[in-house]
C-alpha cells in the first residue's frame, strides 16, 4: 500500500469531502496560501479558492462562532484553531454554543462542525504551544473528541468527522505530522467511537491515545526483546469512550496501566480507572497504574520538557514495576 | 424609499401589543410562582425588535438574547409553544430544555438566544456566511445590548462580518444599562453606533422608541445586505421599563428616570399616530387589544394543560 504522512493523510481527506461535498469548507488563521502553521491545509485554496477554504483574522472566538453559525445553516465547516492552547479563547463558543444548541433547542437543529487542532510537547514551544488540553473538551456532554496516533486512523477519523452531524473536536499531534504510514488511496472511514488494538499481547494491557500510542509501540518492541509481551489499545476516540475494548484486553491481561500527554490530575485516566474498576474489578490481578504529564505547565528547556511529559523509557520502566 | 403601507403600521402595531401582552402576563405568571427559572422582560423596548423584524422576510434569520421575547414574536414564533416553553411544557419551542432565554424556531428562522452576553454575534456571522456561500439571498438581524458591545466576541463578530461584506444587522439595543451598570460607566462613548467606524461599515442611530424609524433603518441595511454590500450597525436608544430580571427592584436608576421614559411608551406612539391619520378607528384599536389578550389567554391555557416532560428526556437531543 502507498506510504503517506499523516499531514498528507489529513490534507487528503480534507480534499475528498471537499470534492464529495459542496458544503465543506475550511476556516482558520492564514490556512490558504501558507498552509496553515504546520502546512496541512498547503495547496487546498489553489483547488478550491479563497471563498472555501477562508483565512480569517486572529479572532479565535469568531472563526469557532462563525463556524457554529455556518453549521446551523447548512454548511460543514472545518475550522482550525492552530494550537489547541488558542482554544482557551474559543472556549465560550465550543462549550456554550456549539455543545448546546441542539440540546437547548430541544433537537431542533444539528452542528456538523469539526474543529482541527494539534497540540502536545516535545518541540521547546512552552506552556503556550504545548498542551494537552483533551480532558477539558471530554468533560463537555455534547462534543465528541478524536485523537488519530497514525496517518491510516487521521484519513479516515477525519473523514467520518466531517460526515458527523455533531461538533466534532478533532485533536493533531505536533510531533506525528512527518510520522509515514500505509495510508489507502481510495475513500474509507474510521468510525468515530471506536478504539482498536494496536499491537497484540499477554501480559498488559496499555491503554493510549496520539503520539503517546507510538511511544507505547516503541515501549512494546523493547520489551519484547526481554520477553514481556504488551497489548496497546488506542483509543483513537476518546469522547464517546470505546470501553468494550478496554475491557475485553484488560480481561486478557489482568493488568492496565494508562498513558497519555495531558497532566494527570483530571485527565481521562482517572475515567478508565473508575469505569474498569466498577466493570471488571475482578480480573484485575495488579493495581491500575496511570503515567501522565508530571502536574505542571509544560516547560521550555528540552530536559525539563523531557522530564515532564512521558517518555518511552518511563513506559518501560512502569510496565516492569507492574508486573514484577 | 417608499413610503410605509397603512397595513403594515397596523401589522406593526399588533405585533407590539403581542410583546407588550405576552410579556405583562409572563411577569405575572412569574411573580404568581407559575414559571422557574428567570426571567428577562422586554416591556418598553418593542419598538426595536418589531421595527428590525418588519423588514425581514419569513426565512430571514435572528439571533437572539436572554431578553429575547421581543425577537421571536416580532419574528413569528408561536405564542402559545413559547409560553410553554416558559412553563417548561414538553410542548414548548425547546421540550422545556431551554426555557425563556433560548426561545428558537429554526423553521422562521429564529436560530436561537444565547445567555452569554455577546455570545451570539460571531454565530449570527456565521448564518450570515452560510447565507452568502449558499448565495442564497438570505440576511441576519443579531440583537444584542449596549453591554454586549463591550464584549471581544462583539469586536471580532463585527470586524469578521464587515472584512467578508456578510449580510448581516447588527442590532444594539441601546437600553441605558448593562444589567445594573449605566452607560456612562461601562463605556465612554454615548454612541455605539460610532463603532461601526471601526469596521469600515455604516453605523446608524435611531429612536429606538419610534418603531418607524427602526424600520426605516432596518429597511436600509436590509436592502445593504442584500446587494451584498455587507453589515450594517444600528444602534436603537431604547429603555428597560422593568429591572435586569423581575424581581429586580432596580435601586439603582430613580423613578424620574423610569417614568420619563414610560411617557415614550413606543406603543402608545404609533396608536396615536394610527388614530390621528384615521387608520384605525378607536373602536377598532380597542378591537385590535382584545384580540391580542385573547391570543395571550389562549397560549397560557395550552402551556397550564401541557404535560411535563419525562425525566428520560433529560439523556435526549444531545447528539444528532
Amino acid at each position: 500500500m502507498r506510504e503517506i504522512t499523516y499531514r498528507e493523510a489529513i490534507r487528503e481527506a480534507l480534499r475528498e469531502e471537499m470534492r464529495r461535498d459542496e458544503s465543506v469548507f475550511l476556516i482558520g488563521e492564514d490556512i490558504a496560501e501558507f498552509g496553515g502553521s504546520y502546512k496541512v491545509t498547503l495547496g487546498l485554496v489553489e483547488e478550491f479558492g479563497k471563498e472555501r477554504v477562508r483565512n480569517t483574522p486572529i479572532s479565535e472566538s469568531a472563526i469557532i462562532g462563525a463556524a457554529v453559525g455556518a453549521a446551523i445553516a447548512g454548511m460543514r465547516p472545518v475550522a482550525e484553531i492552530m494550537y489547541v492552547d488558542f482554544t482557551t479563547l474559543a472556549m465560550d463558543q465550543i462549550v456554550n454554543q456549539a455543545a448546546k444548541i441542539r440540546y437547548m433547542t430541544g433537537g431542533q437543529v444539528k452542528v456538523p462542525l469539526v474543529i482541527r487542532t494539534q497540540g502536545g510537547g516535545g518541540r521547546s514551544a512552552a506552556a503556550h504551544h504545548s498542551q494537552s488540553l483533551e480532558a477539558w473538551f471530554f468533560h463537555v456532554p455534547g462534543l465528541k473528541v478524536v485523537m488519530p496516533s497514525t496517518p491510516y486512523d487521521a484519513k479516515g477519523l477525519l473523514k467520518a468527522a466531517i460526515r458527523d452531524d455533531n461538533p466534532v473536536i478533532f485533536i493533531e499531534h505536533k510531533l506525528l505530522y512527518a510520522e509515514k504510514g500505509d495510508v489507502p488511496e481510495e475513500d474509507y472511514l474510521v468510525p468515530i467511537g471506536k478504539a482498536n488494538v494496536k499491537r497484540e499481547g499477554e501480559d498488559i494491557t496499555i491503554v493510549a491515545s496520539s503520539f503517546m500510542v507510538k511511544k507505547a509501540l516503541l515501549a512494546a518492541e523493547e520489551l519484547d526483546k526481554e520477553g514481556i509481551s504488551m497489548e496497546v489499545v488506542d483509543l483513537r476516540t476518546l469522547s464517546p469512550l470505546d470501553k468494550s475494548i478496554i475491557f475485553s484486553s484488560v480481561r486478557k491481561t489482568g493488568k492496565l496501566l494508562i498513558v497519555h500527554e495531558a497532566c494527570e490530575q483530571g485527565g481521562i485516566g482517572g475515567e478508565i480507572v473508575a469505569e474498569v474498576l466498577k466493570e471488571i474489578f475482578d480480573y484485575l490481578d495488579a493495581p491500575i497504574e496511570r503515567l501522565a504529564a508530571k502536574n505542571t505547565p509544560v516547560p521550555f528547556a528540552p530536559n525539563l520538557e523531557r522530564f515532564v511529559i512521558p517518555q518511552v523509557e518511563d513506559i518501560t520502566a512502569k510496565v516492569k514495576e507492574i508486573l514484577k | 424609499m417608499a413610503e410605509i403601507k397603512d397595513k403594515k403600521l397596523v401589522e406593526m402595531y399588533q405585533k407590539m401589543l403581542e410583546i407588550r401582552y405576552f410579556e405583562e402576563a409572563a411577569m405575572k405568571l412569574f411573580q404568581a410562582g407559575k414559571l422557574p427559572g428567570f426571567l428577562h422582560s422586554y416591556l418598553g423596548e418593542e419598538a426595536v425588535a418589531v421595527g428590525v423584524c418588519s423588514a425581514l422576510k419569513k426565512d430571514d434569520y435572528v439571533t437572539s438574547t436572554h431578553r429575547g421575547h421581543g425577537h421571536v414574536i416580532a419574528k413569528g414564533a408561536r405564542l402559545d409553544k413559547m409560553m410553554a416553553e416558559l412553563f417548561a411544557k414538553k410542548t414548548g419551542y425547546c421540550k422545556g430544555k431551554g426555557g425563556s432565554m433560548h426561545i428558537a424556531d429554526f423553521s422562521i428562522g429564529i436560530v436561537g438566544a444565547t445567555g452569554i452576553v455577546g455570545s451570539g454575534i460571531p454565530v449570527a456571522t456565521g448564518v450570515a456566511l452560510a447565507c452568502k456561500m449558499r448565495r442564497s439571498g438570505q440576511v441576519v438581524a443579531c440583537f444584542f445590548g449596549d453591554g454586549a458591545s463591550n464584549t471581544g466576541a462583539f469586536h471580532e463578530g463585527l470586524n469578521l462580518a464587515s472584512v467578508w461584506d456578510l449580510p448581516v444587522i447588527f442590532v444594539c439595543e441601546n437600553n441605558q444599562y448593562a444589567e445594573s451598570t449605566p452607560q456612562r460607566e461601562h463605556q465612554k462613548i454615548k454612541d455605539v453606533s460610532i463603532r461601526a467606524i471601526s469596521y469600515g461599515i455604516p453605523g446608524l442611530n435611531v429612536d429606538g422608541n419610534d418603531v418607524v424609524a427602526v424600520f426605516n433603518a432596518a429597511r436600509k441595511a436590509v436592502e445593504r445586505a442584500r446587494e451584498g454590500e455587507g453589515p450594517t450597525l444600528i444602534e436603537c436608544k431604547t429603555y428597560r421599563w422593568m429591572g435586569h430580571y423581575i424581581g429586580d427592584p432596580a435601586y439603582y436608576r430613580s423613578k424620574g428616570e423610569v417614568e420619563g421614559w414610560k411617557k415614550k411608551c413606543p406603543i402608545k406612539r404609533l396608536r396615536k399616530r394610527l388614530v390621528e391619520e384615521k387608520v384605525l378607528s378607536e373602536d377598532e384599536t380597542a378591537q385590535i387589544e382584545e384580540d391580542v389578550k385573547a391570543k395571550i389567554k389562549k397560549a397560557i391555557s395550552f402551556a397550564e394543560n401541557s404535560p411535563d416532560p419525562l425525566p428520560e428526556d433529560a439523556l435526549k437531543d444531545i447528539f444528532a
